[in-house]
């Protein structure tokens, strides 16, 4: 029985281990706030609604940013350029938002370049997943 | 019974010309006929074996386009240059592009970029520049393009509902209004 309770509450942990790995954006916060050389808690959903409503202008003179394909309510649906429909940004809607740290790497590296015309900074990415996991729309 | 093997020879020599008919119809087209061979007895014209990379990375923006849809030296130039897609970036990693790029090279359409294109020129980047996109989409005009529910002639399943099957054909078309 006791042996029972060890493996069971050892699964938990290790359940529990990779779930806080895998599963919640938490791990990659903690990874962009040592990069960046700062705590956790020192990332900002203000700075991170800020940055999603930053308006640039492009080469052809249109006003671009993140609202050009998300909308500029986090809580609504959004459509790439060609069409296709994009999931809700906030997490309280589309809970698999920020769960899958390649993705969200692999779509800062894209839009930073391509709204910001530079990568974003660890803070910033920090900030923006803050905001957009904590948002309530 | 004459009559039930005659009505069976009908209907037999039927399919055979519809399914002849539909494998011909749109001929992304080639030389080959390797566009029979994978699209024409099969709805779909998504090869048989795609990989999962494929259809989340290109289907991640747009229809993941099949890949008989433009030439081996068109996807080897869209390949080359994510970076810079259609005024977006859409690069992958290394791996991922490579899985990718040998697909759409193994499936891709004929050499001259479907039926009616000029050889010796430019391998064409868009699938909207191809001569059987031009000539299945005459019909259709340009304030019909920019109907609010369509957009632009990337967004394939706007009208073709089952695009992101890979089913184009005409009797799954509905253009919104």
């Amino acid at each position: 029985m006791g042996r029972l309770k060890g493996a069971v509450l050892g699964g938990l942990m290790v359940w529990g281990l990779t779930g806080w790995a895998a599963g919640g954006p938490e791990g990659q916060l903690q990874g962009w706030a040592r990069e960046a050389g700062i705590p956790v808690s020192a990332f900002s959903a203000a700075r991170g609604e800020a940055l999603y409503r930053q308006e640039r202008t492009s080469a052809q003179g249109a006003a671009i940013g993140c609202f050009s394909c998300h909308t500029k309510d986090p809580g609504q649906p959004g459509r790439t350029r060609a069409g296709k429909t994009i999931e809700p940004m906030a997490s309280a809607v589309t809970p698999t938002r920020f769960t899958d740290p390649a993705k969200t790497e692999k779509w800062f590296s894209r839009n930073c370049q391509d709204v910001l015309g530079r990568a974003c900074t660890p803070e910033e990415k920090g900030d923006f997943v803050t905001w957009l996991t904590r948002v309530k729309p | 019974m004459k009559d039930s093997v005659k009505g069976m020879l009908v209907v037999a020599g039927s399919v055979i010309a519809a399914v002849g008919l539909f494998a011909t119809g749109p001929s992304w087209g080639d030389d080959e006929g390797r566009g029979e061979e994978h699209g024409g007895m099969r709805a779909s014209r998504v090869p048989v074996g795609a990989p999962a990379s494929w259809k989340t990375e290109c289907g991640s923006c747009h229809v993941p386009y099949p890949p008989a849809m433009l030439p081996a030296q068109s996807w080897a130039r869209i390949m080359a240059g994510l970076d810079r897609h259609f005024g977006e970036n859409a690069s992958l990693p290394p791996a991922v592009a490579a899985e990718i790029g040998r697909f759409l090279a193994a499936e891709a359409g004929g050499p001259r970029g479907g039926e009616g294109g000029k050889a010796g020129t430019e391998p064409p980047l868009r699938i909207t520049e191809t001569p059987w996109f031009r000539r299945e989409h005459r019909e259709i005009g340009d304030a019909v393009w920019r109907r609010a529910a369509i957009g632009s002639p990337a967004n394939c399943s706007a009208c073709h509902r089952q695009a992101e099957q890979g089913i184009f054909n005409e009797h799954g078309v509905k253009i919104p209004k």
